[in-house]
């Protein structure tokens, strides 16, 4: 088996079951009625910790990729960013048809009056076009250039989603604080990657 | 308080023994186990030191509902009590180790027999009632639960409040090290609550001590708990160490965490929504669909009088 087989049809798999975890542990909670005395609840807040913590990890594979030198993570980074987008679509499945029951007015005035379910309205509105538009196709019908400026929606949608996490926790801030330090780093290293290539515009990087 | 053991071995469903001494006893025991008889004794020390202390002589009340019951695992794992943790199920983990004997509650300010009092002293002379109550949380769920408990009216009247006394004000314990939520300070401990003396008088208000005919379980808020059927949950403040009579409205916790979200009455009132959710409808613990919450919880006929003539979307 060459590397490249290796990793298309053993780590790939093994990587894409890994990712579906959450959901059967999350589905043999509600089967073995583990979820608690509010499942509805549970549920939908077990899919929006996934849905930011895939969004995070995502985030990470740029930065790995080049700590480490190692291009293979690259490989990963679709596939991630797909599951943190289908995690939101089950929060946000979750949020309209279990905890409101498709009550449409309900769930209309919550989304224009409560803040942080307006952000969390506007992150998943952004994490549409960047699911949509991450085949290899898309990516050749808008081109590398577009497709990366499009693909920076992923910034403001993982502060978004830090932001929507934070507004709508009672008192205790520490675990959307936990989230949002992890998300200062992933940028942070951003903002400084940027600023040495400023430095050096010779140096071209993904 | 009248206390009764589970356990037919130990003491007969007749014999009531006074909590003083039955600490005493559990005191002698808990010695003993640490000279050395662990084999023999442990089994008698786990016996009380787990909830479910049979409370004995409950009477039934008029003011209880026949709604159905919210199931006892989730009377008392699903719990908002700060000061064991933030989560749900933070208080029932956290709070195993709470030992809420011996108990004293002070009381003080505008009244005529001031005085720390020891928690059977100011219970034991009411008689146990039992109270089945909605309870509608701020975050929009709500359970039925069967308090056991005695009205606050008739303890006030024992304890002889001025006329300046126009509102009554209660202190949760505060003590770090046996609540270890309280380390951070994610509300200003320790936890307050307040209600206008008519509120605190009225016969659907009580001090709670127990839950499904036992003794309350420390997730629930042991020893002593406030329990005001037509507020939000959050009124009903726990581990009570402090009753005061004052002239002032009372500051409350969440009152001073987020003014614009928690005001002093905290009604139950489906038409003023919290900022940040509707108050409208809620979950019943249990139940698949959300149902209309009623105002006052449901409670209107016996407390809407309080309020005539008040703006409750700006006194909420
Ligand atoms: C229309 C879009 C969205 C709606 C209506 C929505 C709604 C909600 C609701 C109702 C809660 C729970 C509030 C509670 O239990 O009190 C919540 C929590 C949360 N949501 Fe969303 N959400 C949306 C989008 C998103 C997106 C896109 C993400 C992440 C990428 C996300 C991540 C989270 C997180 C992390 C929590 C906190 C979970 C916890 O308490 O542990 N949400 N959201």
């Amino acid at each position: 088996m060459t590397p490249e087989q290796r990793l298309r049809w053993i780590v790939k798999p093994l990587v894409f079951v890994l990712c579906l975890m959450p959901l059967a542990w999350l589905a043999w909670r509600a089967v073995t009625g583990d979820l608690g005395a509010n499942p509805i609840e549970a549920t939908n807040r077990f899919l929006g910790d996934w849905a930011l913590r895939f969004l995070l990890i995502t985030l990470t594979v740029t930065p790995a990729t080049r700590l480490t030198g190692q291009a293979v993570f690259m490989r990963f980074r679709r596939m991630l960013g797909l599951f943190a987008f289908a995690y939101a679509v089950l929060h946000v499945s979750s949020y309209v048809g279990l905890d409101q029951f498709f009550a449409w007015a309900e769930i209309w005035a919550d989304i224009v009056k409560r803040t942080y379910i307006t952000v969390g309205m506007a992150t998943l509105l952004m994490l549409i076009p960047l699911a949509a538009t991450s085949t290899k196709g898309m990516i050749k019908r808008l081109g590398a250039a577009r497709w990366k400026a499009l693909h920076r929606l992923v910034y403001p949608a993982a502060i978004g989603a830090v932001v929507h996490f934070y507004m709508m926790v009672k008192a205790d801030v520490r675990e959307p604080l936990i989230y949002a330090g992890v998300l200062a780093v992933l940028l942070g290293y951003r903002v400084v990657a940027a600023w040495r290539r400023g430095a050096k515009p010779a140096r071209r990087t993904v | 308080m009248l206390i009764r053991h589970t356990r037919p071995s130990d003491v007969k469903p007749s014999e009531i023994t006074p909590r003083a001494v039955f600490a005493d006893r559990r005191r002698f025991l808990a010695t003993a186990a640490v000279a050395g008889a662990t084999a023999v004794l442990s089994p008698l020390l786990a016996g009380p030191a787990v909830a479910g202390r049979k409370l004995d002589g409950i009477t039934k009340s008029p003011f209880s509902t026949d709604e159905e019951l919210t199931d006892y695992k989730s009377v008392t794992t699903y719990n908002n009590f700060y000061e064991f943790g933030a989560g749900k199920d933070d208080p029932v983990e956290n709070s195993a180790d709470f030992e809420p004997r011996p108990w004293t509650v002070a009381v003080e300010g505008e009244v005529a027999k001031p005085g720390v009092y020891d928690l059977d002293d100011l219970i034991r002379p009411h008689a146990l009632e039992e109270r089945i109550y909605r309870m509608r949380c701020v975050e929009a769920w709500s359970m039925v639960i069967p308090w056991v408990g005695v009205p606050l009216g008739d303890v006030i009247k024992r304890l002889e409040p001025t006329s300046k006394a126009r509102f009554v004000a209660f202190d949760t314990l505060y003590d770090p090290k046996r609540m270890p939520g309280q380390q951070r300070a994610i509300l200003d401990w320790p936890y307050r609550e307040g209600l206008r003396m008519d509120e605190a008088m009225h016969p659907l208000t009580i001090l709670a001590v127990g839950l499904y005919g036992e003794e309350l379980p420390n997730q629930n808020g042991a020893p002593i708990r406030l329990v005001v059927p037509w507020k939000y949950g959050f009124k009903g403040i726990k581990s009570i160490v402090r009753i005061s009579f004052q002239e002032a409205m009372p500051p409350t916790s969440w009152n001073i965490a987020t003014p614009h979200e928690y005001g002093f009455y905290a009604n139950v009132n489906p038409n003023v929504d919290h900022p940040r959710w509707s108050q409208a409808r809620e979950r019943r613990i249990g139940e698949f669909f959300k149902r209309e919450t009623l105002m006052f919880n449901g409670y209107g006929e016996e407390v809407a009088h309080l309020y005539t003539g008040m703006d409750l979307a700006k006194f909420y």
